[in-house]
């Protein structure tokens, strides 16, 4: 029984280690965007990544084919909504201007590339309201590159999203 | 599925920085971790189990000496003896 146990034990560790070694590049860089850190200081985004990669170490053996990179992201996610609604203060990045919600979104949406209604599923939202979000968000963001294209520390003064949402030229 | 506008391919771009750099460690810290809650969930879901056993096994106990399907004997009627 405890011989077997071992001997899964084993496999699971290969198997994580391999996983890990492939996906902790992209997973961290998502992390790193959400918490609003900049990739030299992201502790945030490192604790983050570890207990949601933890997580998927639980379910590692109840994965059943499901693809662990996507399970982890998804804890990822849901581990940041939970925590981050009581955290606005951010180190920089390139989202730094966004609200976490907001940074959510758009990590989900355009760095990951997750379907609308799975992001919508995966927020709690409704899909309108995620589409809302996202075209504000990315309004906001166009908007702050073109007024500061050096590409410096983006901080807007009010911190909330731009107003002129307006699609530009024809 | 719509196609991307030119704003979002622009942050698209913008999104691809360059990449933080892996801390050392990473895999074995968050694996030690996991083995710690499975440990974990594992102890809870022992004694879980152990509670059950024990908890049907004092019922069948209390069942087999007390016998509570046998009538109690009528108190408010008294015996008829003599007709």
């Amino acid at each position: 029984m405890s011989e077997r146990r071992s001997a899964l034990a084993d496999r699971r560790a290969r198997e994580f280690e391999a996983f890990v070694t492939g996906a902790a590049g992209r997973l961290l860089h998502a992390a790193t965007l959400l918490t609003a850190e900049t990739p030299d200081a992201n502790p945030r985004a490192q604790r983050l990544l570890t207990a949601a990669l933890a997580q998927t170490y639980v379910e590692w053996d109840r994965l059943r084919g499901e693809d662990p990179y996507n399970r982890t992201r998804q804890e990822l996610a849901t581990r940041f909504a939970r925590v981050s609604w009581r955290r606005q203060r951010t180190d920089g990045g390139v989202l730094a201007q966004l609200t976490p919600q907001e940074r959510l979104v758009v990590v989900l949406r355009l760095y990951e590339q997750v379907a609308e209604e799975q992001t919508a599923a995966l927020m709690g939202l409704p899909v309108e309201r995620v589409r809302t979000v996202c075209r504000r968000s990315v309004a906001a963001l166009c908007a702050t590159r073109r007024s500061r294209p050096s590409g410096g520390p983006l901080r807007t003064a009010g911190g909330g999203p731009a107003q002129g949402s307006s699609e530009p030229g024809p | 599925m719509t196609r991307p506008s030119r704003m979002e391919i622009e942050v698209r771009r913008m999104l691809e920085t360059r990449p933080a750099p892996i801390p050392a460690g990473l895999s074995l810290r968050a694996a030690a971790r996991g083995a710690r809650l499975l440990r974990r969930r594992r102890v809870v879901r022992g004694s879980g189990w152990l509670l059950l056993v024990a908890l049907v096994l004092v019922f069948t106990v209390w069942m087999a000496v007390a016998q509570p399907w046998d009538m109690p004997p009528a108190k408010t009627t008294p015996p008829v003896d003599d007709w």
